[in-house]
């Protein structure tokens, strides 16, 4: 079993947690198309390498991005989502 | 046949059959590139020169033949699924295979022995009563069957009431059947390269150049191969060669797993598939139990297997056949799959004029070979796609269009 480090949780099981989709930044719900909308929703970059994405501990739903390689399926980090780059929401962890 | 066959037997030495010609010197430019020998770039190579007296074509395959998803997956051809466009598209593959054998002139091992999904739940026995309506009013043989018809279907199946999840009714597809994967790969390069088509093999597509909207040409690790049209047919790949034309596609890639136990004596007859343990069974020919389940919980390019997925497949098929508790695994392994948001493909144009796509087969493309390469070697002949196939474009996705074969897929492939 492999081990991913919550930062609310500490180290789990990874079968305690759900993969919740890559990490971007929300188009403006007002100002965007419909098809850009739809790639919002339905499209994916699916990279191969280190990539960003969404993981929720699924006992607390604690919501945070975790620092994956899809090609080693190596875990490298774990982080609050209040802590990203040009981020989702300053400071709402959720 | 039988006096060729006697002749043969009576022979001193038994020459072998070449499969299929060996990989010549690139050329600098052809009219067709296929990136992929998978099943489904072999069969729309085969059906191009059969049909469309089109030879001027080269699939370009950075491993070997059928080394992808054709190789790993768990054979299953069936038509039982949801939604129009879904059931009269596979139904029409479940009937060309059929016929392959005698087409390649090569044993497929077609084998029609039916498949039995079981319903553990009310919701379950609701969404299985509608497929078997649709599947019946399209044609496709698919009935809602009860406790009595599994016991008689499957003897060996664990029908007690006393388990965690109970077998309440079934849904018996009779026209669901297995045919060997690598075989109908074999069988369409050959037919293919027969009429002159080319295989390279170890020949990876690393760019595509795009002018104004066109492919111009392709860039290999034997250098650059200019061209009239090109088809992705690469299954867990698929977004990254499709990037390599600047399209982006709604595909995850994920690792599925399957295994297999030693042969033991026939015991099964039927394939068995469970959505609510998530596994599903057959027993192959020489005796072997394949077993597989859903994908892994995350995308991944890489085909580990899983002590995790090992469990919880082993778990799941004890539950429906106990006696399977003292069976010995002999393998199991993975595939990267190309798994799209409604489990339908994507076939057809893209947002580059001459680029076709043939994409988003996650775990369920094996048994859309013949009818997915037929009708895309129409649409490279003619420019436009077949009707059946029509509904599958990309562009779904922007009109919010989608297939939904979910339901219809978890679990059993
Ligand atoms: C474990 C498992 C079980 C499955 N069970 C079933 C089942 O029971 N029934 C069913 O219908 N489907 C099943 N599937 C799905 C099915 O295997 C696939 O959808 C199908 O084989 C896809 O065929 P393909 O020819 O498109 O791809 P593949 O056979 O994967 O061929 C793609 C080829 O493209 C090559 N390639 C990739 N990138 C490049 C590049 N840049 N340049 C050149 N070549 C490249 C790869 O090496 C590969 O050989 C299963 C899949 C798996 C993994």
């Amino acid at each position: 079993m492999k081990i991913l480090n919550c930062p609310l949780n500490g180290p789990r099981n990874i079968s305690e947690f759900t993969y919740g989709g890559e990490f971007h930044s929300m188009p403006d719900p007002d100002s965007s198309t419909a098809r850009e909308w739809a790639e919002h929703v339905f499209f994916h970059d699916n990279n191969a390498g280190v990539v960003i994405e969404w993981w929720c501990h699924t006992p607390s739903s604690y919501w945070f991005l975790a620092e994956r390689n899809t090609i080693t399926d190596e875990l490298l980090r774990t982080f609050p989502a209040s802590e990203a780059a040009g981020g989702m929401v300053q400071g709402d962890d959720q | 046949m039988p006096f060729g066959l006697l002749k043969y037997g009576l022979k001193k030495r038994y020459p072998g059959k070449h499969q299929f010609t060996p990989a010549t010197e690139l050329k600098k430019h052809y009219d067709v590139v296929i990136i992929g020998a998978g099943g489904h770039g072999t069969g729309i190579a085969y059906y191009l020169a059969k049909y469309h007296g089109i030879t001027n074509v080269a699939i370009l395959e950075k491993s070997y033949l059928g080394s992808g998803n054709t190789a790993r997956n768990t054979a299953v051809i069936r038509s039982n699924y949801l939604t129009e466009e879904g059931v009269t598209f596979y139904r029409e593959s479940v009937k060309m295979f059929q016929s392959l054998s005698n087409e390649f002139d090569y044993n497929i091992m077609m084998e029609n022995r039916g498949q039995l999904t079981l319903a553990h739940s009310d919701a379950a026995i609701r969404s299985f009563r509608w497929r078997a309506e649709v599947n019946q009013h399209l044609g496709v043989r698919s009935e809602l069957v009860d406790r009595q018809t599994i016991r008689e279907l499957v003897p060996s199946l664990q029908m007690s009431e006393d388990v965690r999840y109970p077998i309440l009714a079934g849904l018996w597809h009779a026209d669901g059947a297995t045919a060997r994967h690598d075989a109908v790969a074999w069988g369409y390069a050959r037919g293919a390269c027969s009429r002159g088509v080319e295989l390279h093999q170890l020949t990876e597509v690393e760019d595509i150049e795009v002018t104004e909207g066109r492919v111009t040409a392709v860039r290999t690790n034997r250098g650059r191969v200019s061209c009239g049209i090109v088809v992705q047919a690469v299954a867990g790949a698929s977004s990254i060669v499709a990037r390599m034309a600047g399209i982006k596609l709604p595909i995850h890639s994920y690792p599925l797993q399957a295994m297999v136990t030693q042969p033991y004596k026939p015991l099964l007859n039927p394939h068995v598939s469970s959505p609510q343990v998530h596994a599903y069974i057959h027993q192959t020919s020489r005796g072997e139990f394949v077993i597989g389940g859903g994908s892994d919980p995350y995308p991944l390019y890489n085909t580990r297997a899983t002590l995790d997925q090992r469990e919880s497949l082993a778990s799941a098929v004890q539950e429906l056949f106990p006696f399977l508790s003292q069976a010995r695994l002999m393998r199991q392994w993975a595939g990267t799959t190309d798994m799209t948001p409604d489990y339908s493909p994507i076939m057809g144009l893209s947002p580059v004029q001459n680029y076709y796509l043939d994409a988003g087969w996650g775990t369920w493309g094996f048994k859309a070979t013949p009818i997915c390469g037929k009708t895309m070697a129409e649409l490279v002949a003619t420019g436009s796609p077949p009707d059946i196939i029509k509904p599958f474009e990309l562009e779904r996705f922007y009109r919010f269009e989608q297939i939904n074969e979910a339901g219809a897929t978890a679990a059993s492939h």
